[in-house]
């Protein structure tokens, strides 16, 4: 089946308050997306049609258009869901009842299993032409830095697309799914990627968008034997790698990968039976569905960075702490877009050289310092917050910031200014939470 | 001892030349799971529609502006420790400060507890 998409760790992104200071902070701030339009195979020419970049660049614009809502919309509003805009969507940022807020729903994760719906996130799949089987890989390979020909089929890899310069236009999961390649992106990116894709992808490449999907995520560390129970076979799966399952007849595509640092999956299938599957995992006691503002603070703890706040185009992978990423074969041989640029920012790390780097930062107190929190050692400013938070599985704050690659040592003693205090931060290794992966037994 | 409202969801209640001021059991819900409160410092003079106080959610920070004008007298120190107190118990244990009341004037404008729940109810 060409229609099922591999999910994906990607970023869903949560409307933090950036200035965190408006009383009407609860609306988060939207960062929307135009949601119109995609039809399902994307050819350059239709480019135009499903808009095009120079369309999506007015900010204004963006902000007008009505969020979509998601397949599960009305599940969500039955459980007493505060839906915020997002990524050009109405989503659930906490749910009501006894198990619901932010922080139930955060150690609800780290200690039994949840279900998030990030349908919000772009399915896309790209396929090679029937007369040269291995176009599409190598095609992708010229777009980011990861060694994509060597996954086998049901493994996944995270990746970065990159443009000339060596910014991160995404950060995005790839499988190879045998027959093609399947991409999960971030929803707020998506239709910028498409568009990325389409520019760069010859015409013989097939590149689909599977709008028509829903994805959902089942974290914690009681999410396999939960998702076995109910999907028999599931519970082979290890970190990184994906299959295809069937459950009451319908087909679903099932990735051990997630955004929370715990064990747990993630899961495409078609949006008319996101319902039934949602409704089936929450009906088992050890799950119970959370929303964004926990899936924000989990995968701040577990130290992943959120596109939007800790990745964007003016930021590059090695300055991003996001080296793993580069395949060690294609930091040499290159070959793909932004190569130039990443081999200078290396050879900077190696030298000692690098301008700034992403680092963790644990917080003395309870002020939490959040994104554009300025960074101090001594009185010199040498930073700022890019996402930050109240730990609520460490009971104090912590941060990821960008700071001067001279104060980011791990141990570094600095200040985060809030409110103009100066909050004492030391310079952290992360995940703040370890990452509890399932690599197999 | 008469409680007032305001639009920003704030509570005061006074007692002759003093007051007490918290947020409402309306504004806790909305915000989640209070982590911080940033207090004024006893002796502060705050002014009436300004910050006063600032509230720390997991989510975000928000303001929390003095209904009316005055001088800090004392604030709650319960929530050094205990910040959830304004989670669980917004109009009583989870106060935030006192303070002296320089103008009874300042309190026409805000609402009764029927005032403000009709208020919220349209939300």
């Amino acid at each position: 089946m060409g229609t099922l998409e591999s999910a994906a760790s990607a970023k869903a992104a949560v409307a933090t308050e950036g200035e965190g200071r408006a009383r009407d902070a609860l609306s988060a701030k939207l960062s929307g997306h135009p949601t119109e339009g995609a039809g399902t195979t994307l050819r350059s020419e239709a480019l135009a049609a499903c808009s095009g970049t120079e369309i999506l660049s007015d900010d204004s614009e963006i902000e007008e258009r009505e969020p979509e809502l998601l397949p599960l919309d009305a599940w969500h509003r039955a459980r007493d869901a505060r839906m915020v805009s997002f990524a050009g969507y109405k989503m659930p940022i906490q749910y009501g009842g006894e198990h619901g807020g932010i922080v139930a729903e955060h150690n609800w994760t780290r200690e039994s299993a949840s279900l998030f719906d990030v349908s919000h996130m772009g399915q896309l799949s790209i396929t090679s032409p029937t007369d040269d089987p291995a176009l599409a890989t190598h095609e992708l390979e010229k777009l980011l830095p990861g060694a994509i020909g060597s996954l086998k089929p049901g493994r996944m890899r995270y990746s970065l697309l990159l443009s000339e310069n060596g910014g991160i236009i995404d950060d995005l999961m790839v499988t190879n799914a045998g027959t093609h390649l399947a991409l999960v992106v971030n929803g707020a990116r998506k239709w910028d990627d498409i568009a990325h894709l389409r520019e760069h992808l010859p015409d013989e490449v097939t590149l689909t968008h599977y709008d028509d999907f829903a994805l959902l995520a089942l974290q914690g560390p009681k999410a396999a034997d939960v998702l076995e129970a109910l999907v028999p076979g599931t519970g082979a799966l290890t970190f990184m790698t994906a299959g295809l399952f069937e459950w009451e007849g319908s087909h679903l595509w099932v990735s051990r990968a997630g955004y929370t640092g715990e064990d747990g999956f993630e899961i495409s299938l078609h949006a008319s039976k996101a319902k039934a599957l949602a409704d089936a995992l929450v009906a088992d006691e050890r799950v119970h569905p959370a929303g964004l503002g926990a899936r924000d603070s989990l995968r701040l703890e577990a130290g992943l960075p959120l596109y939007g706040h800790d990745l964007d185009e003016d930021i590059d992978p090695v300055s991003a702490d996001l080296i793993f990423a580069l395949s060690k074969k294609r930091r040499e041989s290159g070959g793909y877009l932004g190569h130039t640029a990443i081999a200078t920012r290396l050879a900077e790390a190696e030298g000692g050289t690098l301008g700034k780097r992403r680092v963790g930062l644990l917080l003395d107190g309870r002020m939490p310092a959040r994104e554009g929190a300025d960074v101090f050692a001594g009185e010199t400013h040498v930073g700022r917050v890019t996402s930050g938070g109240f730990s609520p599985s460490l009971g104090r704050p912590i941060a990821m910031a960008y700071v001067a690659a001279s104060h980011a040592g791990e141990g570094a003693a600095l200040e985060c200014e809030v409110r103009g205090k100066r909050l004492p931060a030391t310079v952290s290794p992360m995940p703040f939470v370890p990452h509890r992966y399932f690599r197999g037994s | 001892m008469p409680r007032y409202f305001t639009e920003e969801h704030e509570w005061i209640d006074t007692e002759g030349d003093s007051a007490t001021v918290g947020i409402t059991d309306y504004a806790q819900e909305q915000l989640g799971d209070i982590v911080f409160v940033e207090l004024p410092e006893t002796g502060a003079e705050v002014v009436k529609g300004k910050d006063a106080a600032v509230v720390e959610s997991v989510k975000a920070a928000s303001d929390v502006y003095a209904p009316i004008s005055g001088e800090v007298t004392e604030t709650n120190s319960a929530l050094e420790d205990d910040p959830g107190l304004v989670n669980s118990s917004p109009e009583e244990e989870g106060w935030f400060f006192r303070l002296t009341v320089s103008d009874k004037g300042e309190l026409d404008g805000l609402m009764d507890e029927a005032a403000y729940k009709s208020f919220v109810d349209n939300l």
